[in-house]
């Protein structure tokens, strides 16, 4: 089937949303979503969105323009953070004013919360910027933009599946879909298109991300030619559910909850000494790990799975029933216990991708490090690195990133379109996403993708997770390569047309190995250790040879690597100590 | 442990009608019944259809019917359903909704009730660019409502949808317009009004409470349901 809109949006996260009701004001939009209508991952974010509102203390855009960027250990673009953070003051007040729900000062304000890695005056100490609606503030957006949706009628295509993007030269002429309910193939010619597909923390074994979190856009566009940037770059958030990786929110710690170790001893005071258990995620992560390494983990094996405690009990009941209601029910309903009473084991899981698409500041993908730009090609959110995270996100800081650039991808698309042409649309266009299809269901079977998946998950857990070396990470990609050819003997062993979700399953493996060789080879490629990639071998961040985004390049089994210039405008990089 | 999960399959391309099949696996006690699910999916049976995304209980994906009972299956631990005595699991769709195939239902008709109710803030004055000011008492009035997923769960458990009204609205689009209609911000009782007093508007709610009961995020949904009656009501003697 043929679909003609002017705009397509690919994801129903935070960031597909805000770009289509910005888009949808003037241009004939469409939204595709694997998912049915607020499944996507912003859902689940907890703790808050930052924004200088300076409600309950002074506070100021530039910063957390600087946190920002320092968080980023100095690879965040600067001009697009400073652009990050004035623009989530507005943005704040504007999805206030479509109804989310904050959580109130007693002058009927929008409540702030401490945050890791935000501070005053540079930072001097911990500042209240969170901007927060319970523990549910992902929820929430989610929902107050879905519910925009529906008032502005934008159109939905649920269960879509995306399987090519059409690009012809430099310009980008629509996408190629599936249809969950009935196998079907649809083409949509668009003149933009905008992805926004969230993460893919499904490449890692213990991770806080979605089953949905695979890295479909970055793999399609991967495929189809388009560079990924920085993909080294993957956070891990310190405090994941142990053994399950379900997160537990920073806002944990900035309500006032500590890290222990086996001794009963606040690990971070040795880390971090200032900032202490609201030192940024990277930080903490590597602290968790090497106090596990020295044996200092609960169970004190030093074995990489060990874990520490998140201690809530000093918040106090009142408060954690009242700003953490959320956390106290997973606590409660996956491990047994109350917060307000027990520590909370945790273990650092596979969080965010600073890496993805590249994208300028108004959300146009980038075909090159010199800023030569795809026609018609957009991407914001987890999927796209602008960069405003750098080498390491600040909490709260995806929220904002959602929300000031998937308004302004959505609101230049909409510019763009009116002065932009159909491009032109040959019969065959849906020719390669039906022949990988077709290949999925005939010939012999090899391998399992079950197997092929844990090993995959197993390999970067391991050998691209916390801690990198060199040795390690050349063998992760030997593996990876190997099982990325097994991968092509996987089939698809139901035959049915509807609702087939295990061909939806493979394909979505298929683009997590893409995703995880690509991650594995930036990573080994990068040698110094900067924001979340740390390397044992090459343990000093390099300014001198490294202050450069990578640039990574997909052909098959091959790769090319390039670089792009980092903007250093605001604030020369300087030692990151906290 | 052991366990066996008794599924009910149906795929309409090749089954007249649903049965149920078994599957035995090994299972931790603490592990999720969607880990015991996807353990099928992924080494027992690929074709076996079923939704999900988050796996802790917040994207609303995996509602189903366990033993008998509207719930998240990714909140649902095995030891919640299953012990060494008896370790068998009835894992079903959701009721009042038709099945699609096996564990996915067709939620059509149960997000249109939902986007009949106006669900989004209805105020056109301006707001100074600034947040609209809200207490904390008057945020708290509708913070009940502010929990749901959209699971379904409750509007599978209604025994006025399944035995006497199927075009009650039911109890979630219920839920979703309280979110607005105590909130202090919102304008929209009149908007809302033609779908919440019609005669399949709140008005068919028996107070039966499955929905309370099933409801995975705690949401206290007959009350909520009752205060939207009395608020009605309220409006329709001062008009």
């Amino acid at each position: 089937m043929k679909h003609h809109y002017e705009a397509i949006i690919v994801g129903a996260g935070g960031a597909g949303l805000y770009a289509a009701l910005e888009a949808s004001k003037t241009a004939k939009t469409a939204v595709l979503s694997k998912l049915y209508p607020v499944r996507s991952h912003t859902g689940t974010a907890q703790g808050g969105i930052g924004a200088a509102l300076g409600n309950v203390e002074e506070d100021r855009p530039e910063w957390h323009a600087f946190d920002t960027i320092k968080g980023g250990d100095y690879l965040t673009d600067q001009k697009a953070a400073q652009i990050l953070v004035e623009e989530a003051v507005e943005a704040v007040y504007h999805l206030e004013n479509l109804g989310l729900p904050f959580s109130r000062t007693s002058e009927g304000k929008i409540d702030q919360r401490r945050f890791g890695g935000h501070t005053r005056n540079f930072g001097e100490a911990p500042v209240r910027r969170s901007c927060y609606a319970a523990d549910r503030t992902g929820h929430m957006i989610l929902q107050t933009l879905y519910q925009q949706c529906i008032k502005n009628k934008v159109a939905f295509f649920d269960e879509f599946f995306v399987l090519d993007v059409l690009i012809d030269g430099k310009k980008c002429n629509g996408v190629v879909a599936m249809e969950l309910a009935t196998g079907e193939i649809h083409t949509f010619q668009s003149k933009a298109v905008l992805f926004a597909t969230g993460g893919f923390g499904r490449i890692y074994r213990i991770t806080s991300n979605a089953y949905a979190s695979t890295g479909d856009a970055p793999a399609v566009l991967a495929r189809a030619g388009v560079p990924m940037e920085d993909m080294e770059f993957f956070q891990f958030h310190p405090t994941g559910i142990y053994g399950m990786g379900i997160l537990i929110t920073e806002a944990v710690r900035g309500e006032g909850g500590v890290l222990l170790n086996r001794n009963g001893d606040r690990l971070m005071e040795e880390y971090a000494p200032a900032l202490l258990d609201l030192a940024p995620r990277d930080l903490i992560s590597r602290a968790i790990i090497t106090e596990i390494k020295k044996g200092n983990g609960i169970r004190g094996d030093k074995k990489i799975d060990d874990y520490v405690y998140l201690d809530a009990t000093r918040i106090g009941k009142e408060v954690i029933e009242k700003k953490l209601p959320d956390i106290a029910g997973f606590c409660r309903t996956y491990l047994g216990i109350d917060p307000a009473e027990k520590p909370i084991p945790v273990q650092p899981t596979a969080h965010y991708a600073m890496g993805g698409i590249p994208t300028d500041i108004m959300g146009r993908v980038l075909a090159s490090g010199g800023g030569d730009i795809y026609e018609g090609l957009y991407a914001a959110g987890e999927c796209a690195c602008i960069s405003v995270h750098g080498a390491n996100r600040l909490g709260t800081n995806s929220l904002v990133d959602l929300i000031v650039y998937g308004r302004r991808a959505g609101a230049e698309m909409a510019r763009f379109v009116k002065e932009a042409d159909f491009g032109s649309m040959p019969a065959s266009a849906d020719e390669q996403a039906r022949k990988k299809i077709n290949a999925l269901f005939t010939g012999k079977k090899g391998k399992s993708r079950g197997d092929i998946a844990t090993r995959m998950q197993e390999i970067m857990m391991e050998k691209v997770g916390v801690f990198r070396t060199g040795e390690e990470m050349k063998r992760a990609i030997t593996d990876i390569r190997r099982i990325r050819e097994e991968f092509n003997d996987v089939r698809v062993e139901d035959t049915g047309k509807r609702f087939n979700t295990e061909l939806l399953e493979v394909l979505e493996l298929e683009n997590l190995l893409d995703i995880a060789y690509l991650t594995a080879v930036a990573a080994k490629n990068r040698t110094e250790t900067r924001g979340a990639h740390s390397r044992m071998d090459f343990p000093e961040r390099d300014d001198k040879k490294w202050l450069k985004h990578s640039l990574i390049w997909l052909d098959g089994e091959k790769y090319k690597i390039g670089y792009r210039d980092v903007d250093i405008s605001l604030y020369k990089p300087k030692a990151r100590t906290y | 442990m052991k366990i066996t999960l008794k599924i009910q399959r149906f795929n309409k391309e090749k089954d007249e009608k649903p049965y149920f099949q078994e599957f035995e696996l090994e299972a931790e006690p603490t592990d999720r019944l969607l880990d015991a699910l996807m353990s099928v999916v992924t080494n027992l049976d690929g074709s076996l259809g079923l939704r999900k995304s988050c796996a802790h209980g917040i994207c609303g994906s995996d509602a189903m019917v366990i033993n008998g009972i509207e719930r998240l299956a990714c909140k649902t631990l095995i030891k919640d359903v299953a012990d060494d005595n008896n370790s068998a699991i009835t894992v079903e769709p959701l009721r009042c909704m038709p099945v699609q195939k096996d564990l996915m239902v067709d939620q059509g008709r149960f997000f249109e009730t939902y986007r009949a109710v106006k669900p989004f803030l209805i105020n056109e004055e301006p707001a100074d660019g600034k947040e609209r000011i809200q207490t904390p008492e008057e945020r708290s009035r509708f913070d009940d409502a502010t929990k749901c997923i959209l699971c379904a769960a409750c509007y599978s458990s209604c025994p006025v949808i399944q035995e006497k009204n199927p075009a009650f609205i039911g109890p979630a689009a219920v839920v979703n317009a309280a979110r607005f209609l105590f909130d202090s911000r919102d304008r929209g009782m009149e908007e809302r009004l033609p779908v919440l007093n019609d005669e399949n508007g709140v008005w068919p709610c028996e107070n039966h409470f499955n929905c309370t009961r099933v409801c995975p995020r705690d949401i206290k949904v007959t009350k909520n349901i009752n205060l939207t009656k009395r608020e009605i009501k309220n409006y329709n003697v001062q008009q």
